[in-house]
């Protein structure tokens, strides 16, 4: 059978496959691991099927078609999809019904792709295990006792279980690449501003993209070349050409200069991840790359410098579910009062309370310059560190994740130990730039483990260089989940 | 050092009511993620400027022309409660 989405779409082009039976083939899949995996939170059938016939119709018509045409697709639930349930995986949005299409959502549909269901979460993007959501914990494909990763978990497991051979996320701190580690598929997040916002369900302004979840890199360039470009309707989209990402696919990686930054092989670290990763180095220099120790010295100060930039961001963004425009009111409330706060009380789960007390805080009077004020001063920094390795160097190889997936339940009470989990990705946030993880190994116990690629911004064609040089010298990417989680 | 207190008022001015059971829970959790980002202090930013963006931003002014806009009954349609075409709320003035 067909696995990667250019398979699917050569087989849907030379007629070897229908749009129905590509569409009816996933929801079979889905069928057969969502009892396991739970990746998605609502299916839309009828829809998709309609959608494939129409596709269907206008091939046999020898009508022009799009560059995704019959292709199944996943949307993580924080994209809106008009006329479908939005929920980001919480109860403060049931029964939200958007107005319109995010402008990723117009583009995919414009390409002929055919949304089949939306994925599961942690709610509102924030976690890093997608055991946050207010609906169902996902599994991980590659042993079921252990968190996806977080927080497009549901979109990587998707990818995989080959239920769907692409699914879009949104990183904000890492949210597709450390999924995509943990899961074993490639994960791309953009350069900020590459991708169009508009209509992804906002966390942190300053800090999400939306990126895809494939099972390659060459998928990976599809899909960006497909959902890339400027957009009148986010502000913040940049006005910069997007580039031939497919031409990137089959340079090679001789004279490329490779950083790798001494910070990021530290305590704490599983020996196993590092060991990975050293040995995609050494593919890279043995591929004519050139491997270059570089530093990044404000590393360590990344993560209480995301935590309080991004929570203000959502203190800010997340004061719009109120009980009265969209979504879900409290049943019992005596005046305006009450409904504000017992609906958010109701609706939003524990991390995400969590997160709205904290960005509060360090907004509030008194604490602005000592937390929000100073944070803003050290991402400039982080930045800073960025640009000067990238006048040495092309690209930046780091572990995705320090460890492979964890156990589900493992870090649910301890919050702070739960952001350590991002400690190699935030960074990227705060900086803009672009980042992807592809797979680089795996541990003695069969868990996947991600190797992350770094660029300076619009830089997305290096990333693509050095990832599809990687997949063609090696085969991590096309290992399946057998064993201990779903086989087969 | 965050109190019980300090939840309560951070709480008051997120809009979300917490009970006795929550302020106990959360306070803890805040503490620790507080004296974490207390590192931030090791570093003497007062020459750096601050980053609230990483792109070059600047204005945008949309092009001034008429256009429909959102359809009342699409605005309204996900509102748990509306009435004549208005979002419903409790009295706001007694």
């Amino acid at each position: 059978m067909f696995e990667t989405a250019l398979q699917w779409l050569d087989a849907l082009r030379g007629k070897a496959v229908s749009a129905r039976e590509a569409v009816e083939a996933a929801y079979a899949r889905i069928g057969t691991c969502e009892p396991r995996v739970h990746a998605f939170l609502s299916l839309q059938n009828t829809q998709a099927l309609a959608d494939a016939d129409a596709i269907d119709a206008q091939r046999a018509a020898g009508m022009p078609l799009g560059r995704l045409a019959g292709l199944p697709v996943a949307i993580k639930d924080n994209l809106c999809d008009k006329g479908i349930e939005c929920r980001c995986a919480s109860r403060v949005l049931e029964g939200y019904i958007p107005p319109y299409h995010a402008t990723v959502v117009a583009k995919l549909r414009a390409a002929g792709a055919i949304i089949i269901g939306r994925t599961n979460l942690d709610e509102f993007a924030m976690g890093s295990s997608t055991e946050n959501s207010g609906y169902q914990v996902t599994c991980n494909p590659w042993d079921i006792e252990r968190i996806p990763g977080g927080s497009s978990g549901g979109s990587a497991a998707a990818v995989a279980s080959r239920e769907v051979p692409a699914a879009f996320g949104s990183d904000t701190g890492g949210s597709i690449r450390q999924p995509a580690a943990l899961c074993g598929v490639t994960g791309l997040k953009p350069t900020y501003g590459r991708v169009s916002r508009n209509g992804l369900v906002a966390y942190g302004s300053s800090l999400d993209q939306i990126g895809p979840l494939t099972l390659d890199v060459r998928d990976a360039a599809l899909m960006l070349s497909v959902i890339a470009g400027h957009d009148p309707g986010d502000s913040t989209s940049a006005e910069v050409p997007v580039a031939d990402y497919a031409a990137a696919l089959h340079a090679s990686v001789a004279g490329m200069k490779i950083g790798v930054p001494r910070e990021y092989f530290v305590s704490g670290i599983d020996p196993q991840v590092a060991q990975a990763v050293r040995a995609a180095l050494a593919s890279f220099e043995k591929a004519g790359a050139e491997i270059i120790e570089i530093s990044l010295p404000h590393t360590e100060y990344a993560i209480p410098t995301y935590y309080i930039v991004a929570t203000a961001e959502a203190s800010s963004n997340l004061a719009r579910y109120d009980g009265i425009h969209y979504g879900r009111r409290a049943p019992v409330a005596k005046d305006l009062w009450d409904v504000y706060t017992k609906s958010r009380r109701e609706g939003f789960g524990d991390e995400v309370i969590r997160r709205v007390l904290l960005g509060t805080y360090v907004l509030s009077s008194g604490y602005y310059d000592a937390y929000y004020l100073k944070a803003l001063k050290v991402r400039t920094l982080i930045t800073r560190d960025f640009d000067t390795a990238f006048e040495r160097v092309d690209v930046i190889a780091t572990p995705t994740s320090p460890t492979a997936a964890f156990k589900t339940g493992e870090k649910a009470d301890d919050p702070l130990q739960m952001y350590l989990s991002d400690i190699f990705t935030v960074s990227v946030n705060l900086a803009g730039i672009p980042g992807m993880s592809i797979p680089c190994g795996f541990t003695d116990t069969g868990l996947p483990i991600g190797l992350q690629l770094l660029a300076r911004p619009f830089g997305e064609p290096a990333l693509i260089r050095a990832g599809s040089a990687y997949q063609q010298a090696t085969d991590f990417h096309t290992r399946r989940p057998a064993q201990n989680g779903i086989a087969g | 050092m965050i109190t019980r207190d300090d939840v309560a008022y951070v709480a008051r001015l997120s809009r979300v009511q917490l009970d006795d059971a929550d302020l106990d829970r959360f306070a803890p959790h805040l503490q620790s993620i507080l004296s974490y980002v207390e590192k931030l202090n090791e570093l003497d930013v007062s020459a750096v400027e601050p980053t609230a963006h990483v792109l070059p931003l600047r204005n945008v002014a949309g092009v001034d022309d008429a256009a429909p806009s959102l359809a009342n009954e699409d605005a309204l349609r996900s509102a748990p409660r509306t009435s004549d075409g208005f979002f419903h709320v409790p009295p706001v003035i007694e």
